[in-house]
């Protein structure tokens, strides 16, 4: 068994809610860790739409939303928190002694006080391409990531997508498979224009094939692809494969949260809106994730909640202790933790 | 106000009145025409407010911007009268503009 990790606030999710939790839990002296299914901290912020300008966050007139992200993790840096990335949050259960254990898809084992869930919309998962009935193929011969590489190893392969992932593994997996042939839209792409010149070499040295189309039909037996069917500008085309690997980009889906055991509001997790708890006491649930009356899906709220939030974890994690209400401007105990102390 | 018409996929027309300035994805969510679902807001960052632009209007309505091409990778069947519809702002000269819904947003 793996070493378990403690801490005192598990988070799940690092979006801007979960990040700024970090700050409120850390003048407090609560230690986090957290943990998310991206490989970086920002949620919808870094994943959605990292370029696009955000006019509401209070004192920011306008703020890249991957600019507000950066400017987050500079905030909550002098409270050293913890990050696991690429890891879905799977079981979380209570222990006897009224602590936490939370588990991941690639079972570590986190032990916590108070679980804080900020998972926003759900964790991010790859999305499923718009081609009938391609579920039954999915995990024996469509996937949609690769865990190893020896699972295409003397496959005939379709990819299919024009963003850095589609075309990456293009290149890492010619040498590979039987055969590739890359499938997208249209000529242009979305990848770094290093990947797409060399993808286009490879073509033109017949190693691979890239059709201009859309995958609009599979055929095979039993989960076992046989061929896909390509519907591109001069009509439909038929690819012998036996392998295929869709990248269509990342949805949002509430995943095992639906499992622990919290009363669920329409995918959502009801909190009160004095602490933010859910229906088992210590846990938490803050940001796009939870709902009460009056609830707005906005960045601004998500701040508003994990400061109350922060107050009602301090009494679990250290029980009895008194919590003075302080300002960071006139503080020196705050500007301490902070290092800004003259 | 500019006359706009969606036909949804199973071929019920819905006549709106749009403001100009707006974006035909607002209207079709105001008037709650099915098959519009708008996740991201009109950030052009799901694709799922993809329509059709019927074939009399695709020359007055344009072709889509590098980024909102990007985005209709994402997108179910897409045609070369594909357009995201929160990145069609409604104008004078769009008035009668005719768009059909897709069988499905992604
Ligand atoms: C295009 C667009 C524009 C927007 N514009 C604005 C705006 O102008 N102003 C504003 O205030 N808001 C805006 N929003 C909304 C804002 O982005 C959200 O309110 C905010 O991101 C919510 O933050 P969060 O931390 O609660 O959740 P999220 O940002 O959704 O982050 C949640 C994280 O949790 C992870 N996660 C979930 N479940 C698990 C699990 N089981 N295991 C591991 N990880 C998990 C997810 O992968 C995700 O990274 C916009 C949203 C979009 C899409
Ligand atoms: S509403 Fe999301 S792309 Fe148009």
């Amino acid at each position: 068994m793996t070493d378990i990790i403690r801490t005192d606030v598990l988070i799940v999710g690092a979006g801007p809610v979960g990040l700024f939790a970090v700050f409120e839990l850390g003048l407090f002296d609560m230690k986090c860790h957290l943990i998310d299914i991206l490989d970086r901290p920002g949620g919808q912020c870094a994943e959605l739409y990292p370029e696009k300008p955000i006019y509401d966050i209070p004192g920011w007139p306008s703020i890249s939303a991957q600019g507000l992200v950066d400017r987050l993790l500079e905030q909550i840096a002098p409270f050293k928190p913890d990050f696991t990335f690429n890891r879905m949050v799977s079981g979380l259960e209570k222990l006897e002694d009224g602590s936490f254990r939370v588990i991941t898809d690639e079972n570590e084992v986190f032990e916590a006080k108070v679980v804080v869930i900020a998972a926003g919309g759900g964790s991010f998962q790859p999305k499923r391409p718009p081609i009938p009935g391609i579920e039954l193929y999915e995990g024996k011969s469509v996937f949609y990531s690769v865990r190893r590489m020896e699972e295409f190893r003397g496959h005939d392969l379709v990819i299919v997508g024009g963003g850095d992932s589609a075309l990456d593994w293009t290149l890492n997996l010619q040498p590979v498979a039987k055969s590739v042939t890359l499938v997208h839209r249209r000529p242009e792409f979305r990848a770094a224009p290093d990947s797409v010149n060399k993808m286009y070499a490879m073509q033109e040295m017949k190693e691979l094939d890239f059709q201009v189309g859309q995958v609009t039909g599979l055929t095979g037996t039993d989960g076992h692809l046989s061929a896909a069917t390509i519907k591109g500008p001069d009509g439909d085309t038929e690819v012998s494969c036996t392998r295929m690997l869709p990248f269509f980009g990342l949805t949002m889906k509430l995943g095992p949260i639906a499992e622990w055991g919290l009363n669920l509001h329409e995918n959502l997790i009801p909190v009160d809106t004095e602490k933010f708890q859910t229906s088992v006491p210590g846990i938490f649930a803050v940001g796009d994730i939870n709902w009460y009356p009056g609830k707005l899906k906005l960045i601004l709220s998500g701040f508003h909640e994990v400061a109350l939030m922060a107050q009602a974890a301090k009494r679990i994690v250290s029980p009895g202790e008194r919590i003075v209400f302080q300002y960071t401007t006139s503080s020196t105990s705050l500007q301490k933790k902070l290092g800004v102390a003259g | 106000m500019t006359k706009l018409t969606f036909i949804a996929h199973d071929g019920t027309h819905f006549d709106v009145d749009a403001e100009n300035g707006s974006t035909v994805m607002e209207n079709a969510i105001r008037n709650a025409v099915p098959g519009i679902e708008a996740e991201c807001g009109g950030a052009c960052a799901c694709a799922t407010c993809h329509v059709y632009v019927d074939e009399a209007w695709t020359e007055e309505v344009g072709e889509p911007e590098a980024m909102e091409e990007d985005m209709l990778d994402f997108a179910y069947d897409v045609q070369p009268n594909s357009r995201l519809s929160c990145q069609i702002k409604v104008r004078d000269a769009l008035d009668g503009l005719v768009v059909r819904v897709p069988a499905r947003q992604g």
